[in-house]
């Protein structure tokens, strides 16, 4: 179910109808399992409103919700299975080096304003993403060590990717690159006007991408209607064009309880990524509204409490990070706290305690060796004890003697952190710490963190776009800006950061997945036993759909639901909310 | 009569349940039973294991009531942490209540000195207290109140909260009092026996005093029953710009923030008691007001006047 077959492979089995498609739309993607019932319309609600539809300049989340129905990428991720499968780009080959990829592009492929598809329009989506005066949020993805891919065009169906140094799974980073129509856009990029192209005020009719759906309109602050794109590459095994439904309409809502009520009184056909209150709710309805939920286990996102080790801190900060950079206090810290109590009451069970810096979700790269988390106040005592802190009136003195007090800087926006942070700080009571929280506005939280240094700990979640280790060099190398403890090393400023370092650099180039699961999990050790993230739990992707959507496979990978758009039908056309 | 001695009995038994929060509530406001999250209200005490023999006692502990452990009463149910909402009510309505009135006050002495000023006086003196005010109104807030946040420490003590929410809750919600008594202020000194006592040689401070300060009495008892919850909500949005009061001290600003989620507020309704708590307190804070409005002059003044008094002549 849901694998798919290139062309190639399928002209193996069929040559007369793969013929047949190529004569038709181009070399089509055929997608395997039964064919589907055309026609109907899809209602969804979107938490936050899109910025732009110029994938070059988005980096909201809003903006790649919705674009990633309207664009297509090369080399795609499967979501479900996790693995690379061919896309825009039907095959490819790798130098022995690992350096050289080069892409044999699908042809006769159009956009959907029919325009030709070619390599010219590859070699243009990387210079614009690599253009520096555009300043993309894309760009850091696709700089390998800050330097970017050579792209040039070896015709007008094979691209070459010579890469700044070798990659183990390279592929992956073609992931939700989506390609650019070069004749739309390069005009604006020429007059360096590129960050203006394509906004919400555009006319639909000029904005143009390779993906399962295209533009009809937009209404601020209301609803996207996207339509079907007449010239979309995939086909079912029945050689019936996808995507299935006519249209998708996604309602900008706002927020969450919003979307749950939309969806509970069926106004909207599916929901992404409830909250474990809401989803109980919805849950006890399911039955009498006509629609299911699913609760897909751990998801990739891991939240963990941080403290500041970096060497510019105010002198207040720098006096507390006496006992903050002390190993023993910070495993101490980690065996106070009662994860089975946070996956039980924030998140009523549908949660994980995490043991490390990997989520059990993904299952590929954890490293389950690691023991699991349990609460241990008397293992923290006997830590503390054994490093020199001392106990006062039930008050913990580090060795010099100061007492022990230090404040969880949380966003204000997330009440499952926040609550997170007030059950760190009745955990940490007993130890005799004073815990303060500070709630504030995610950006302040943000500045605090990777400007100004001015924070002794703080609640965060990192989402991973992806399951590899790769996505990850952002936060665990020492170099790194998100390297959140202590960011932007010039040399790393403890041993154990320089193995971290070592080993994560060693892991990108070594080719295969044996080889590479063993230093990924002596990094997950190594960040365990030094606790200066300390991992707390992963919720649960939360999702529903009406019952008579068919296709619906959500997936632990970003976009969680809609990754299979182009694949969904409704099992009778009258159904769905849109009708 | 048994209907005046009502109000005056219930609103000095809600105070006093809020005063002596520590011997009427069964626990400390902070106090988790991670056992029992969202227990709905019960009369009765209960434990986490059912089938556990459970007594609710009086006196004990040094509190009103309560039950021995394993077993836990808790008459408005238990919030995500098993921590008890009535307790947490009314440790937390000690704080609200109190921000809320001194705010309150702050706004209405300031609001009334610039409208009695501005009105009296009129010309520049006027156009600068009101021009000031509608800077005020008109300043982006939210931004300023970052930056205010920024500069301040991390971690704020509660006292230091309490404070700064009183005092930014106060500077900034004089200016519609303030235009209201200035409305009030300028009919007054329009009126026949002010220009007379003006006419005989009365100081503008004696004439404010004796003449105009009475007439504004009704809009600012009723302003000060109006702003009293106004006030106590605002302190919600301080809290979550993370100058209000923190975790886990209870506030009925914070708790309600907590029952906004859409979950809470189907499944978990008991969450709302700070809500429901502000009706009957506030309540008597209205009836209280529209009575100090009729009773001293001894005459009764005809409903919903709060507003424009009706002119009384006097001496």
């Amino acid at each position: 179910m849901g694998g798919r077959i290139s062309c190639s492979t399928a002209r193996a089995l069929a040559i007369a109808l793969a013929c047949a498609l190529v004569a038709r739309g181009g070399e089509r993607l055929l997608v395997q399992g039964t064919p589907g019932v055309a026609g109907g319309r899809l209602l969804s609600a979107l938490r936050i409103e899109p910025r732009t539809f110029n994938w070059a300049v988005a980096g909201d989340a809003g903006s790649r919700e919705v674009l990633g129905l309207l664009m297509a990428d090369l080399i795609h991720i499967n979501r479900q299975t996790q693995k690379t499968e061919p896309a825009l780009a039907k095959s490819w080959q790798v130098s022995p080096d690992g350096r050289r990829w080069t892409l044999e592009l699908r042809q006769g492929l159009q956009f959907s304003d029919g325009h030709a598809f070619d390599s010219s329009d590859v070699v243009f989506t990387f210079q614009v993403i690599y253009d520096e005066k555009l300043d993309s949020p894309q760009r850091d993805l696709l700089l390998l060590d800050g330097k970017p891919i050579a792209v040039r065009a070896l015709g007008p169906s094979r691209v070459e990717f010579l890469l700044p140094e070798a990659r183990a799974v390279a592929d992956r980073l073609f992931d939700s690159v989506y390609m650019l129509p070069r004749h739309r856009l390069e005009a604006a990029w020429k007059a360096g006007k590129l960050g203006d192209a394509w906004t919400l005020a555009t006319p639909p009719a000029e904005i143009a991408g390779l993906g399962p759906f295209r533009l009809k309109s937009y209404a601020a602050g209301q609803q996207i209607a996207l339509e079907r794109n007449p010239y979309y590459w995939k086909a079912d095994t029945a050689g019936r064009q996808l995507p299935y439904l006519d249209e998708v309409r996604l309602l900008v809502v706002g927020t969450e309880d919003n979307q749950v009520l939309r969806f509970e009184s069926g106004e909207t056909d599916l929901i992404n990524r409830v909250g474990a209150g809401n989803f109980t709710v919805l849950e006890r309805e399911q039955a009498r509204r006509g629609y299911r939920m699913q609760d897909l286990g751990p998801s990739l996102e891991t939240s963990f409490l941080v403290f500041n080790l970096s060497g510019q801190a105010s002198a207040e900060i720098a006096a507390r990070q006496a006992f903050l950079k002390r190993k023993a206090f910070r495993q101490a810290v980690s065996a106070a706290i009662d994860r089975a109590a946070m996956v039980k009451l924030i998140y009523s069970g549908r949660a994980s305690a995490l043991a490390g810096p990997v989520s059990p979700g993904n299952r590929a790269w954890v490293d389950a060796t690691l023991p699991a988390p349990a609460r241990s106040l008397e293992r923290a005592r006997q830590l503390l004890a054994a490093d020199g802190f001392q106990w006062k009136n039930g008050a913990l003195l580090d060795p010099s003697g100061r007492p022990v007090e230090f404040t969880i800087l949380v966003s204000n926006s997330n009440p499952e952190r926040q609550q997170m942070a007030a059950m760190i700080q009745d955990d940490l009571k007993p130890l005799g710490m004073r815990v303060n929280v500070a709630p504030m506005d995610f950006r302040s939280l943000g500045d605090r963190l990777q400007r100004t240094r001015q924070f002794e700990a703080a609640l965060l979640s990192l989402g991973s776009p992806d399951a590899d280790p790769n996505p990850s060099l952002a936060v665990f190398l020492s170099s790194a800006g998100n390297h959140l403890w202590n960011p932007s090393q010039k040399t790393p400023d403890t041993p154990w950061e320089a193995e971290i370092d070592g080993l994560m650099r060693r892991q990108q180039v070594a080719l295969n997945y044996a080889e590479r699961k063993k230093m990924f999990d002596r990094v997950q050790q190594i960040l365990v036993d030094y606790q200066p993230m300390i991992a707390l739990v992963s919720p649960s992707i939360l999702v529903g759909a009406k019952t008579g959507l068919e296709n619906f496979r959500p997936a632990l990978l970003e976009p969680f639901t809609t990754w299979n758009a182009d694949e969904f039908f409704w099992s009778r056309p009258t159904a769905g909310a849109g009708r | 009569m048994r209907r005046r001695a009502f109000l005056p009995l219930l609103l000095g038994l809600l105070h006093a349940a809020l005063l002596l929060a520590g011997f009427v509530a069964p626990y400390p406001y902070d106090e988790q039973h991670r056992g029992l999250p969202y227990a709905p209200p019960s009369w009765h005490a209960r434990a986490e294991t059912p089938g556990t023999p459970c007594r609710v006692e009086l006196l004990r502990g040094g509190r009103l009531f309560g039950a021995a452990p394993p077993c836990g009463i808790f008459l408005l149910g238990t919030d995500a942490f098993g921590r008890d909402v009535f307790s947490r009510v009314l440790y937390g309505g000690r704080i609200s209540v109190l921000a809320g009135l001194a705010a309150m006050l702050l706004a209405l002495s300031l609001g009334t000195a610039a409208g009695t000023l501005a009105g009296y006086f009129g010309g520049w003196t006027s156009r600068l207290l009101m021009r000031g005010g509608e800077l005020v109104l008109a300043l982006p807030w939210l931004y300023l109140l970052l930056a205010v946040r920024a500069a301040l420490p991390l971690h704020i003590p509660t006292e230091e909260a309490f404070l700064l929410v009183v005092a930014i809750i106060g500077s900034l919600g004089w200016v519609r009092p303030a235009r209201l008594v200035r409305g009030v202020v300028l009919s007054a000194r329009e009126r026949p026996y002010v220009e007379a006592a003006r006419g005989f040689g009365a100081a503008p401070w004696y004439s404010i005093r004796r003449h105009i300060l009475p007439e504004t009495r009704g809009v600012v008892l009723t302003q000060a029953a109006l702003l009293v919850p106004q006030f106590i909500l605002a302190e919600v949005t301080l809290s979550f710009l993370g100058l209000g009061i923190a975790e886990p001290v209870p506030s009925w600003g914070n708790m309600l923030a907590e029952a906004r989620q859409y979950f809470a507020l189907v499944d978990h309704g008991w969450l709302l008691a700070p809500g429901l708590m502000l009706i009957p307190l506030l309540l008597g804070y209205f009836l209280l007001a529209d009575r100090w409005l009729a009773e001293p002059s001894g005459t009764r003044v005809p409903e919903g006047h709060g507003c424009t008094p009706e002119p009384q002549y006097r001496g």
